[in-house]
């Protein structure tokens, strides 16, 4: 392979490559990218009666978790944890099935208004539900499930993306294949269970990820439809507990709050990394 | 037995879509109708919706606030959008040449090792810019509000190393809070759409900067003539899920500024936040949503027709 290309050998061929010095840079960048979180961490093992006017900036006397253990005492992280985990769950489940649904009938089916129909759907991709948050209010208020975690996940139940991803999926499916199985006798929810899903697969993990990651993020929308602590989710108890008045500038407290909710998923992520991005990478098409 | 059921498909696709009409086909409609309307929430006269005309879009235009958010969200969007374009680009380049073709030739003469350690290093510099994307916006507002402190904090150290001498309270000062909220976003986003400038680099013909290399194209010339020009897709669809992301993610203004001092850090989404549930004024509320589809619709659409044109 070297020898084809002998002019990139002799670039090669210095001694300081500029490789290096991209290295450098990159380090550099690098650090800086990670200086905000790691200086968060790091202050958040920092004892509460040591402030950080007084000292060095990074570290204190000496590390403690004490910060942490009052975290949780001022605020219900833990039924936090819960209530987002409930959120994410009860939306993945319901887009998952309903999205599979109305994807193998746009794969798999020809009928009359088929192509209105989907592009009816696809508007959803171009106009973000957090738009419509005044209107989708109105709404939730004339369920009556206001301040349920029901409301939180009910206008992401339909899901274009879903939708969208998962038919381009079945698509691969060959029609004669399906056709093979309906004259064996095979009923549409065997094809679409023992057929279609399987080889979808990488498609459904894809948008399980940026569901999964979108909704345990999201804040402005379970901010305006719920009001008590039994129903709210971390981002919008880590909100509040910044509100709350007997913090004021406690940044070791403060940051120890901030590490309890961001740190499942970002170890998550650090474990998962590839499948992360991949999923990332699907949900631009959003 | 075979023969089946010509509702089927139609069944199959009620549930997904009567979500879809219910929470983004019908707010469409109901907020253009309401806009319409005068009604306030906290004002007994105007309770009930009154008939109004073109009443709300009149006071907004000429409602000094909302002109401020206008420009507020206007320079935000401007900056940040090409900002993080840039710098994904710029990242994702610096990772694929310290990984990819240019490294492994000069790595490949010194020893395998040193191949083994340019990879491990590549995926640590992949992850120190990503990993801000999979935190939430909240967190990443309450961690920077942290750094951004005076005095003491990171970021103004960082500055003070640098020779900056000028104000520090970033996200109380009028003239800088807009700023710490750029930046905030700047730092939580730009590693997002590196990943899709990654993807694209990676599925580049190689064949064709071997040949350029033959021809005598220096780096500088393969990147503009070739690399540029063939990204030009990427580039055009992260720049429009950049501007759609910008617009629809405020949730740090929350954490950090409130939109204050005076407005001066407010944004459209966040504004239309406070309309509606600070002033419970519906009505001006609705127009905001209208304003803010249509600003977000001419986006996709604009894209959409780019894309058209570049198939052909």
């Amino acid at each position: 392979m070297p020898r084809r290309i002998p002019r990139i050998q002799k670039a090669a061929g210095f001694r300081f490559s500029p490789v290096y010095l991209l290295y450098a840079v990159m380090t550099i960048l690098a650090l800086l990218w990670l200086s905000p979180v790691v200086w968060s961490l790091v202050a958040s093992l920092r004892p509460l009666n040591d402030p950080f006017y007084s000292g060095h900036i990074w570290f204190g006397k000496s590390l403690a978790v004490e910060s942490y253990l009052k975290a949780f005492r001022l605020a219900p992280f833990g039924r936090y944890y819960v209530n987002t985990v409930m959120q994410v769950v009860l939306i993945l489940g319901v887009q998952l099935v309903f999205s599979s649904l109305a994807a193998f009938a746009f794969a798999r089916y020809r009928f009359r208004g088929d192509r209105v129909l989907f592009m009816l759907i696809l508007t959803q991709m171009m106009i973000p539900t957090s738009a419509l948050l005044v209107p989708n209010f109105q709404t939730i208020r004339w369920l009556g499930i206001y301040n349920t975690i029901l409301a939180i996940a009910i206008p992401f139940w339909g899901s274009a993306f879903g939708t969208f991803l998962l038919r381009q999926a079945f698509l691969a499916v060959p029609s004669d294949l399906g056709d093979a199985a309906e004259i064996d006798g095979c009923s549409w929810y065997q094809m679409l269970f023992y057929m279609y899903l399987p080889s979808a697969m990488p498609s459904v993990t894809a948008f399980a990820i940026s569901s999964i990651s979108w909704h345990w993020n999201d804040f402005l929308w379970p901010l305006i439809v719920t009001q008590s602590d039994k129903v709210r989710p971390i981002t919008a108890g880590l909100v509040r507990f910044t509100q709350l008045g007997e913090i004021g500038a406690q940044w070791a407290l403060l940051s120890a709050a901030t590490m309890i909710v961001t740190l499942p998923l970002l170890l998550m992520f650090l474990k998962f990394q590839k499948r992360f991005i991949e999923g990332y990478l699907h949900s631009g098409i959003k | 037995m075979n023969r089946r059921n010509p509702l089927l498909p139609y069944l199959l696709i009620t549930p997904t879509l009567l979500f879809v009409a219910m929470f983004t086909i019908f707010p469409l409609l109901s907020s253009i109708i309401t806009s319409f309307y005068k009604q306030r929430l906290n004002i007994p006269k105007f309770r009930e919706p009154v008939w109004d005309g073109l009443g709300n879009y009149r006071e907004l235009l000429s409602d000094e606030v909302f002109r401020q958010v206008i420009s507020n969200t206007g320079i935000y969007v401007l900056i940040l959008v090409p900002l993080c374009v840039a710098a994904a680009f710029l990242l994702a380049l610096m990772l694929h040449a310290g990984g990819g073709e240019g490294s492994t030739a000069v790595l490949n003469r010194r020893s395998r090792n040193l191949r083994r350690v340019g990879k491990r290093m590549n995926g640590f510099y992949r992850t120190a810019f990503f990993y801000p994307t999979v935190i939430p916006m909240v967190s990443a507002a309450t961690i920077w509000m942290f750094f951004f402190t005076p005095d003491y904090g990171l970021f103004n150290r960082f500055l003070l190393f640098l020779g900056y001498r000028g104000a520090q309270n970033w996200a109380g000062n009028p003239d800088l809070a807009l700023a710490a909220v750029l930046i905030t976003a700047f730092w939580k986003s730009a590693g997002y759409y590196m990943i899709f400038y990654l993807a694209g680099l990676q599925n580049l013909p190689k064949q064709v900067f071997e040949a350029a290399v033959i021809d005598g194209a220096g780096p500088l010339r393969l990147l503009v003539s070739i690399t540029i020009p063939l990204l030009k897709r990427t580039t055009l669809f992260v720049t429009t899920i950049a501007f759609i992301g910008t617009f629809q993610s405020v949730d740090h203004v929350f954490v950090l500024t409130g939109g204050g001092p005076s407005d001066r850090s407010s944004l459209l989404l966040y504004h239309l936040w406070q309309v509606r549930f600070d002033q419970l004024n519906v009505g001006e509320a609705s127009a905001i949503t209208v304003i803010l589809v249509l600003l977000l619709l001419f986006f996709t659409v604009s894209n959409f027709i780019f894309n058209e044109r570049g198939e052909r």
